[in-house]
């Protein structure tokens, strides 16, 4: 022992060296080192078109998997937001039909949205059902009803000027759902982040009812989320059914795994109470870049989607893995 | 989106390429068709990127690019779309998901010079330069009882199990067989009886079209549900070659037809045929050696020529026949 006074650090790390070892960095390296080999692999990667186009893959899985973080990170889901998709699309086209205009078809795809996060929040917070079931019946409901409505036919004819909101370009080879996701993104970042309503949302997902204690009002927050995630469903039911120009009940089939996957990929952890949103933003690069670059080598879907599983796997036990070898 | 900047962005591509030492320097660059289909993983699809295949090699120089999603979207078909455009690929042949989704990002394609058309399942006029149907109405009734009279020399009676009394495919096909029913003047279409593309239902109007008329010689079924039905009520009545069971049906399900002599042979288009079609009609549209329009004639190979109508749609040719001959080969495809 020394005579010198013992020095008790303020923190254990440096916020340096912690932001270092964080999760998202991790992500951040995968998703350079896929960006640097695609760019080696293909000649086609390196073009602000292709890459624009590439965005495309992942903007509206995406917007959603922002919503659903938050209601993960919750302790709750929602597996019906691809059949939300479906509804509110044949709304939009049923709405067509009776010659409403753009931003009323704008209005109808994010209102049926609404009403379905609506009616999950209710089975949810109301009668207390557990959202994995309730939304499982729900993904079910949804898009059923679409197959009523539609059978084996399609809506089409969509106005013109609707088509910017999938199709569109705000400046050179930025699309507008680009801009939406960016935008969206900042939204999220700061609700979740910056606000109280954010720090609730973490508080629920560790303890529920020690938040309940706390006068957290848990069963309104939640709602409001079913809300958020139904809403975010219609936005990109607009903006996919602009993009495809047409309704068909199976749109969107099988989005709500790989909106869950992005989730999860972004660092959410799926029991509830931690993850962050520019984990999720790298998270969906990530997939979006792998499935693009894949696709440019004509790799087969199926490869690729074993590739992103190995992926999942591979960054979640990656951590584990680290601290049991230095362990 | 202007296009030069897409060609300043080429531009910096090609240098790229370049200063990589790239192979494709080579001035006899390949010409790219991609075969999108349905989905991957399907027998009938894979046998028709076997037929591309064959057309490739027979016109030399050609890259055939076999892909689809893994499950039959139109969002996994506009992913593996968009990745072909980024590629600059020379034609795109889709069997498509959904005929109206598929519009916007083949107009795209159009857009930046690359032949679309589409094969067995169409696009929307607007998305696609022409679309290669497997047969036509026409030909597919001419087939039907042709495949009948192919084993009656002497003529005799024929019975037709359909599907449903609405099924429009099939009263097309019935329609145009009566229509040319006047070139086999010995033979005698005595009733037609309705299944409904259900098993057991097809089986019993099957046993019931013996029972009633037991100087019969063949049954057509121009559905795959109700041949296979027909020639299991054959075998169980013991009538097995005294009525042939004829029509439209999968080799995959109609082989143990076939062995057991209940059926002599039916038709079906041929997936190989379709594919090898498909990349030929691709070839001749991306080197500028035809020109889809109406009413234009479009040479496809081995295959002869395609027609096309007033919806750029053209129609490959009769159903192919399958028989003892070549069960065994196609009964592994599909």
């Amino acid at each position: 022992m020394s005579d010198t006074a013992r020095h008790i650090p303020d923190r254990l790390q440096s916020p340096a060296l912690k932001a270092f070892k964080s999760w998202e960095t991790l992500l951040l390296a995968v998703a350079i080192a896929i960006f640097v080999t695609n760019s080696f692999l293909s000649p086609y990667f390196l073009n602000a078109w292709n890459l624009s186009d590439a965005t495309f893959n992942f903007t509206e899985k995406a917007m959603i998997a922002f919503a659903m973080a938050l209601l993960i990170i919750a302790g709750e889901i929602d597996l019906s937001v691809a059949s939300i998709i479906a509804l509110a699309s044949t709304a939009m086209g049923a709405a067509l039909q009776l010659d409403v205009g753009t931003w009323g078809l704008v209005a109808v795809g994010l209102g049926t949205g609404v009403l379905c996060g609506a009616f999950n929040g209710l089975m949810v917070t109301g009668l207390g059902l557990p959202s994995i079931v309730v939304t499982i019946g729900t993904m079910s409901l949804f898009r059923g009803i679409s197959y009523i409505v539609l059978g084996d036919q399609g809506f089409r004819g969509y106005p013109s000027d609707f088509s910017f909101f999938g199709q569109g370009y705000v400046w050179w080879v930025i699309s507008f759902e680009f801009v939406l996701f960016a935008g969206l993104a900042v939204l999220y970042y700061i609700l979740l982040h910056r606000t109280n309503f954010g720090r609730a949302v973490y508080a629920i997902g560790n303890n529920p009812t020690g938040a309940l204690f706390s006068g957290i009002r848990v069963a309104r927050v939640k709602f409001i989320l079913f809300l958020l995630t139904g809403l975010m469903a219609g936005v990109a039911a607009v903006c996919l059914t602009s993009r495809l120009g047409s309704t068909r009940p199976t749109i969107a089939l099988g989005w709500e795994l790989e909106v869950v996957t992005m989730v999860v990929l972004g660092g959410v952890n799926i029991l509830g109470g931690s993850g962050s949103i520019p984990g999720v933003v790298i998270a969906a690069f990530v997939m979006g870049l792998v499935t693009f670059g894949l696709g440019l080598l004509n790799v087969p879907g199926i490869v690729m989607s074993i590739f992103i599983g190995c992926l999942l796997i591979g960054v979640i036990a990656l951590p584990r893995l680290w601290t049991m070898w230095r362990a | 989106m202007s296009i030069t900047r897409r060609i300043f962005g080429g531009t910096a591509l090609a240098a790229m390429m370049l200063a990589g030492g790239a192979a494709y320097a080579d001035n006899h660059e390949p010409v790219r068709i991609a075969l999108v289909v349905k989905a991957l993983g399907i027998g009938f699809f894979e046998a028709a990127a076997e037929g591309a295949e064959e057309a490739a090699a027979e016109l030399g120089n050609v890259e055939i690019i076999y892909t689809g999603p893994t499950s039959t979207t139109a969002e996994g078909q506009i992913e593996v779309i968009n990745s072909l455009i980024a590629q600059g690929v020379d034609a795109i042949a889709v069997s498509a998901n959904d005929p109206d989704a598929l519009v916007p990002v083949l107009q795209r394609a159009m857009q930046r010079g690359i032949t679309v058309i589409s094969w067995d399942s169409g696009v929307a006029e607007e998305g696609r330069m022409l679309h290669l149907a497997p047969s036509s109405d026409a030909l597919i009734g001419r087939t039907i009882i042709q495949l009948a009279a192919d084993h009656l020399p002497d003529g005799g009676q024929v019975a037709v199990l359909s599907a449903t009394a609405t099924s429009t495919n099939q009263n097309t096909w019935i329609a145009e067989m009566n229509a040319v029913m006047g070139d086999y003047p010995d033979i005698e279409v005595v009733a037609t009886v309705y299944g409904d593309d259900l098993a057991d239902r097809s089986y019993r109007e099957a046993v019931g079209l013996m029972q009633t008329y037991p100087d019969l010689d063949a049954i057509i079924a121009p559905t795959s549900v109700g041949i296979v039905a027909a020639a299991q009520a054959v075998v169980d009545q013991d009538m097995v070659g005294q009525v042939n069971v004829t029509g439209l049906g999968l080799p995959s399900e109609m082989a143990g037809a076939i062995e057991s002599g209940a059926s002599q042979s039916f038709a079906i288009w041929n997936p190989i045929d379709l594919g090898y079609a498909a990349a030929m009609l691709s070839y001749n549209l991306a080197t500028e050696a035809a020109t889809a329009e109406a009413g234009a004639t479009i040479p496809m190979g081995r295959m002869g020529d395609l027609e096309l109508d007033d919806s750029t749609t053209g129609a490959m040719a009769n159903p192919f026949t399958y028989d003892a001959s070549n069960i065994e080969q196609f009964r592994e495809i599909f």
